[in-house]
């Protein structure tokens, strides 16, 4: 929880260098968007059990599917320069030798679509994304991609 | 203007003249006699059926192969048309010797000769254990020696399994399409007796941008169900469907086919089948499922007879079973290394706490697969060898390499009580890593760089086994081995094992380059490597070396000197007389 205290302290000193921001070209989140605070949800909480037969979601998943959350992670790196959303992942994005596919992502990611067009950042820098949190199989009609866990109307910022 | 006109068309003509069509199988190619595979000529342009000539040893090829080719007007790469195509799928030839197949259409011209290999028909060997390290390198054995036995004065204080296992050969593992390798074509290789290119399982590759249309050519697996009623085991410490388990069963263009390899592994149905990789046996619909279809090949199996074993104890207990069929799925993905599982409780242990080692599933394999009064082929893989040289994690390496040495010790027990068991120990191809000395944390000063003690100021490193599992009882010890990569993207070397997971070198930016993995610039006396591959390349990559190949037992003798990896097919398949239907 004290994560997500600093994070807003961070939120709130974005906001007053907002102008600087903009120039530089870093992302924001669009200043007053979202009008209920959002649940934070942490990678270690997405599923309840791990097994080999299978990942089971976690009862927190369940009860915010469909609400608005709040997470952090890192940017991967755009799947396609083309594609509509990115994956948010537990840690930067380092050894995938044969990553050409989604099959050799690690299980624990999240599919973020923005709302609007963000500008990217660095794989290091951890981001905190906001938007409303959906749950089940869904491919992406213009990759392929499939995930089980996004967040959609998402935003973020760096934290 | 004429003149230019003809000087044009000549040209042309010269250019045509000069591009030849690609048979498959290659030129060279060596075929195990009465083995199934495609053939298939690509022309480089769109020829007329009734132009195409075929002779095999100067005769048309009807009589030596069987059958008429099928014709492929164009052969297309979406809009592009590439050319016309013959193919000709699932012939044999029955009769051991050399032939050269002439191909002519228009003014496209080739020659390849195959030589077609019989075998004896007494086979020398009842098993065969084939151990592979992926990418196992000679400084990953010297590391596991000293590491876990220890050296005095210069000697070895003990001496490891491999030790003791005869090296035969020097193998050469370069692809059909580069000087370079991975362990899809490598492993391939051993396992049908034909060279391939990078990324491929068990096809030649061809111009299609289909990954399952290529050429095929038989593979162990299917020559030990055509010919013999033995047992087969894969055992990995990967998924089951990455590249060097694949290779035992698959046929794909395209290693990342990992559902589809799956499903090929499913049709050979080896006895004993122990690793990682469920995400691709579950239905889509399940949490943690790879698939894109609603196959459930955990009830697939269980339905075909095999009893399922998720965990370490799981594994223990169908290990008494006695009806010989066993799948062991211990992690959707990769398997932890033994570094992780069994000592720092890192990487995915949290997730997957129940993983059993190579020793284990190894014994089970083994114990299982020998119930067979026909004998058995089994191929042990220790994956992480492989998977943690590439982010240079030298000391996750070289444990797991240590682990690889007792499945070695398990195999060989086997063979000592069992002498018609030939035992083969290889890697698949090796790494750009070689031991340079130690690192002294007790040297004066600050900077690590000054603790790397060369020459005579190397000494020897202080690792200790008091508990004398084989396993150094740490790593981080405060003189130890100092092994380095000769290439690698950008990174820190810490000069210290990586205690809190396996080591991510780089990670990747938005530009899709490699950068250094700025979480261990601030490690004391870390320094900064700058790569030396392009920098879309995210780890060490994989040297053209050779590998050394090692044997015992019947039939060790069909691997000596300098051998191309698909050589090494022959001599498995000289082992258990696969040229011959064994009928006892």
């Amino acid at each position: 929880m004290s994560k997500l205290v600093e994070a807003r302290f961070n939120r709130r000193q974005t906001l007053q260098t907002m102008s600087l921001g903009l120039i530089a070209g870093l992302p924001l989140f669009a200043a007053g968007s979202r009008a209920h605070a959002e649940s934070p949800i942490s990678f270690d909480e997405l599923y309840g059990k791990v097994s080999v037969l299978g990942l089971e979601f976690s009862e927190k998943v369940k009860q915010l599917q469909g609400k608005e959350i709040a997470m952090r992670g890192f940017m991967a790196p755009p799947l396609k320069a083309e594609a509509q959303f990115f994956v948010l992942t537990e840690i930067p994005m380092s050894i995938c030798p044969f990553c050409s596919t989604d099959s050799d992502w690690p299980d624990n990611i999240v599919v973020v679509y923005l709302g609007e067009k963000q500008t990217f950042t660095q794989p290091s820098q951890t981001i905190e994304v906001r938007g409303k949190l959906e749950m089940g199989s869904w491919t992406d009609p213009e990759t392929g991609f499939v995930s089980l866990l996004r967040i959609r109307q998402a935003e973020y910022a760096t934290v | 203007m004429r003149k230019i006109l003809a000087a044009l068309v000549a040209t042309t003509v010269l250019a045509g003249a000069a591009q030849a069509a690609e048979v498959f199988p290659l030129d060279r190619a060596t075929i195990l006699s009465g083995s199934p595979f495609d053939f298939k000529v690509e022309f480089d342009a769109v020829v007329k059926p009734e132009d195409v000539k075929i002779t095999v040893n100067g005769q048309d090829y009807k009589a030596a192969l069987g059958k008429e080719v099928e014709f492929v007007a164009e052969e297309k790469n979406k809009d592009k048309v590439l050319g016309s195509a013959v193919i000709l799928r699932d012939i044999t030839i029955a009769n051991a010797g050399d032939y050269k197949v002439e191909v002519s259409a228009g003014s496209e011209t080739k020659s390849v000769t195959w030589n077609v290999y019989g075998t004896p028909s007494q086979a020398k060997a009842k098993n065969v254990i084939f151990l592979i390290a992926d990418g196992l390198s000679v400084a990953h054995r010297t590391a596991a020696r000293i590491m876990s036995k220890g050296m005095t004065e210069g000697k070895a204080n003990g001496r490891l399994n491999m030790d003791d296992v005869p090296p035969v050969a020097f193998i050469g593992t370069s692809a059909t399409d580069a000087v370079a390798t991975d362990s899809a074509n490598t492993m391939s290789a051993y396992m049908t007796g034909h060279k391939t290119a990078v990324n491929a399982i068990g096809v030649y590759a061809d111009r299609t941008p289909s990954s399952t249309d290529d050429p095929k050519v038989e593979n162990i697996a299917e020559a030990l169900r055509r010919q013999t009623k033995k047992s087969i085991g894969i055992v990995s410490t990967a998924e089951l469907q990455d590249a060097t388990p694949a290779a035992v069963v698959a046929h794909t263009r395209k290693r990342g086919d990992k559902a589809e390899i799956n499903g090929m592994l499913f049709d050979v149905k080896p006895e004993v089948v122990l690793g990682g990789g469920s995400a691709y046996f579950l239905p889509q619909a399940t949490a943690g499922s790879k698939r894109k279809d609603d196959k459930d090949y955990i009830s697939l199996f269980k339905e075909a007879g095999y009893k399922l074993a998720t965990s370490k104890s799981e594994l223990a207990t169908v290990a008494g079973a006695n009806d010989g069929k066993v799948l062991g799925l211990f992690h959707t993905g990769n398997l932890d290394t033994t570094l992780d599982r069994e000592f720092l409780k890192k990487g995915t242990v949290g997730k997957f706490p129940e993983q059993p080692g190579l020793v284990e599933m190894t014994k089970v394999a083994i114990d299982t697969l020998s119930k067979n009064p026909e004998g058995f082929f089994l191929m042990v893989e220790a994956a992480n060898v492989d998977k943690m040289s590439h982010p240079l994690d030298w000391d996750r390496a070289v444990v797991d390499t240590i682990e690889f040495d007792k499945a070695i010790g398990v195999a060989r027990e086997f063979a000592a009580k069992n002498p018609d068991t030939l035992i083969v120990v290889t890697g698949d191809h090796t790494h750009g890593v070689s031991i340079i000395g130690t690192v002294d944390d007790e040297k004066p000063g600050t900077e690590m760089r000054e603790k790397v003690g060369t020459y005579a100021e190397a000494g020897f490193p202080n690792y200790e086994d008091k508990d004398g599992d084989g396993y150094p009882d740490k790593v981080d010890v405060s003189r130890r081995l100092f092994l380095n990569a000769n290439n690698g993207p950008d990174h820190y070397e810490t000069f210290r094992p990586k205690l809190d997971g396996p080591f991510a070198p780089s990670i990747q930016n938005e530009k899709k380059e490699y950068i250094a993995n700025e979480q261990y610039k601030d490690v004391p006396g870390a320094v900064f490597v700058q790569g030396i591959i392009p920098k879309s390349a995210d780890s060490g990559v994989h040297a053209v070396d050779d590998i050394v190949l090692q044997a015992e037992g019947p039939g060790a003798d069909g691997f000596r000197g300098y051998m191309e990896q698909s050589d090494v097919y022959k001599g498995l398949a000289e082992a258990f007389a696969l040229g011959a239907k064994q009928t006892n």
